[in-house]
């Protein structure tokens, strides 16, 4: 059954203008947490438009359209209600996976139903069905890593990983020129995704653990890239607008993680994170001038305290403390303190991750602090309270050349007065080396869980 | 439409796209990539132009597909966005 209306093809390009300008709109909103909410409203209002004026062009074909329709939209609704803002990065990592298998496949479809594809539209889909299977498969892979579902979340390292990477690079172009070479054929466009598939798949495999933000805002970028090209198959310019404007979001996002940690985009997409050689070893940083400490003298200290900062790392997220993080804050200030938190850019397994699970907590957003903003204070902070961080805090990023986080921006608690830093053990974090933090002389060591050590606090500071 | 023509539109929107995203502040950075993801989703106009003129079995298949990996970008992305950004609102 179909039914279709004869829609002059200049409304419909006016309408798809309208939803490209409120997509932009939509973004600008997000300058500003106050506007942000109807920014994200019009970029659904514009997605809406130009959805509807292509159904009403084109006739609705129930069978496939309102079966799809209903599918996705269940799936994506149980899915932004569901899940957890914890497992936030998952959540993106996987929507933008679908972006870019979406794109892979309407590509692929175009292609088949084209007699004569002209080299635009054969570039386009080659170009669609590398950067979409690669986003695809990159994704679920992200995902599973961070889910912690079959891989681990770690690097996963193997031999002649790099040969096989260049092999597979060199494999998935031929391909294209294969592609762009005989459009019509049905086999190259499939070997081409299949190539892409498994390259997808390795190159995001040996990333892990602190590199996971500038994975995710790639892939970001690419499903992005992907929708663009897939704009260029069929000649439309609102896909090629909202893709060039994703691919933007996704580049920029990487490009500040990457300066965030003091890395290059290679370096993380292909480096190894070692240990560097010739370094201290754990037992010389750490014997003997590691102090720790009970929940009571904590709570001592920020009785006396005029200034606290709280510095939440990933640890905060797995051990779910940031409802316990808001409650210890507040009354902290009851006491008549003054408490921040202070968020490294790269804190979490994606950007803003902090800044949303204290978003959830209702921490105000204007006490979240960023780190240039926040370092210079650190000399007038009686005591800063580090949740789960580790190598966003660890000073030899500023005093060991040699070190694997040499020269990357760290938040300066080691200035403040007294620093206590939570955490289950002395066990290193991603980058894998010691932390001098942990033996310097003005902090203190609470071996325990997040949130266990939260709440052990805030009945200690009551009691107090 | 002239290839050039569509490349001058994607450039420009690449200039667009990095002029405005950079005025958004970190702490809404989680909030823009769920919500560019959904931007993304556009793509459900182009498996919506595939899937009203395919005709055999595999492309029906393929455009069915795509148009629910789509539409779970556009429905997933706008709303987890939304409830995010409420999040953030509410202290106001």
């Amino acid at each position: 059954m179909e039914t279709s209306f004869h829609v002059n093809p200049v409304w419909i390009d006016l309408a798809y203008l309208l939803a490209a300008c409120l997509f932009i709109l939509g973004i600008m909103g997000l300058a500003h947490p106050r506007t942000a909410v109807r920014g994200n409203l019009l970029g659904a209002l514009g997605m809406l438009i130009a959805a509807v004026v292509t159904l009403l062009a084109r006739g609705l074909d129930f069978g496939v359209i309102v079966a799809g329709v209903l599918v996705g939209s269940l799936a994506g609704a149980l899915l932004a209600y569901k899940i957890r803002m914890t497992a936030m990065p998952q959540m993106v990592a996987l929507l933008n996976g679908f972006g870019g298998g979406a794109s892979t496949l309407v590509a692929g479809a175009a292609l088949a139903q084209t007699a004569s594809p002209d080299l635009q539209s054969s570039v386009a889909t080659a170009a669609t069905g590398l950067v979409g299977a690669v986003t695809f498969w990159g994704s679920l892979v992200a995902f599973a890593k961070l889910q912690e579902f079959l891989v681990s979340g770690r690097q996963v390292l193997f031999g002649g990983q790099k040969a096989l990477n260049a092999l597979l690079g060199l494999a998935s172009l031929l391909c294209c020129a294969w592609v762009v070479a005989e459009p019509t054929s049905a086999a190259a466009y499939c070997s081409l995704v299949a190539v892409a598939s498994v390259l997808g798949v390795l190159l995001v495999i040996p990333i892990g653990g602190a590199d996971m933000p500038v994975v995710i805002s790639l892939l970001n970028s690419y499903s992005g890239i992907a929708g663009a090209t897939s704009g260029f198959v069929l000649s439309n310019t609102v896909l090629i607008i909202a893709g060039a404007l994703v691919g933007a979001s996704g580049i920029i996002l990487s490009r500040i993680m990457c300066k965030a940690m003091n890395r290059s985009l290679t370096n993380v997409l292909f480096g190894v994170l070692g240990p560097a050689s010739g370094a201290a070893s754990e037992d010389e940083v750490y014997a003997g001038k590691v102090k720790a400490t009970s929940p009571e003298e904590v709570a001592m200290l920020l009785s006396g305290a005029r200034r606290v900062v709280i510095v939440p790392g990933y640890g905060m997220a797995v051990a779910q403390a940031q409802h316990a993080v808001r409650s210890l804050a507040n009354l902290i200030e009851s006491k008549g303190a003054e408490v921040e938190f202070a968020i490294h850019p790269v804190a979490g397994r994606m950007p803003g991750h902090m800044n949303v699970l204290l978003a959830e907590a209702d921490v105000p957003y204007d006490k979240l602090k960023e780190m240039d903003v926040i370092n210079p204070s650190f000399p007038q902070t009686d005591v800063v309270l580090v949740i789960g961080a580790n190598d966003v805090v660890n000073p030899l990023a500023r005093t060991d050349p040699a070190c694997p986080i040499a020269g990357m921006p760290i938040l300066d608690v080691d200035k403040a007065r007294t620093v206590v830093v939570i955490k289950r053990s002395l066990g290193p974090g991603f980058a894998g080396i010691p932390n001098p933090l942990f033996a310097a002389d003005n902090a203190l060591m609470l071996f325990q869980d997040g949130r266990k050590a939260i709440q052990d606090l805030i009945a200690a500071v009551k009691e107090s | 439409m002239t290839l050039m023509l569509l490349l001058t539109i994607f450039v420009l929107a690449v200039f667009v796209g990095f002029e405005v995203i950079t005025k958004v502040p970190p702490t809404l950075h989680t909030p823009l990539m769920s919500g560019s993801n959904a931007i993304s989703g556009i793509t459900i106009i182009g498996a919506i132009l595939v899937a009203t003129s395919s005709s055999g079995v595999l492309t029906k298949i393929a455009a069915f597909v795509a148009v629910a990996f789509a539409m779970i970008n556009v429905v997933g992305g706008f709303l987890v966005t939304d409830r995010m950004l409420g999040m953030f609102r509410r202290k106001d």
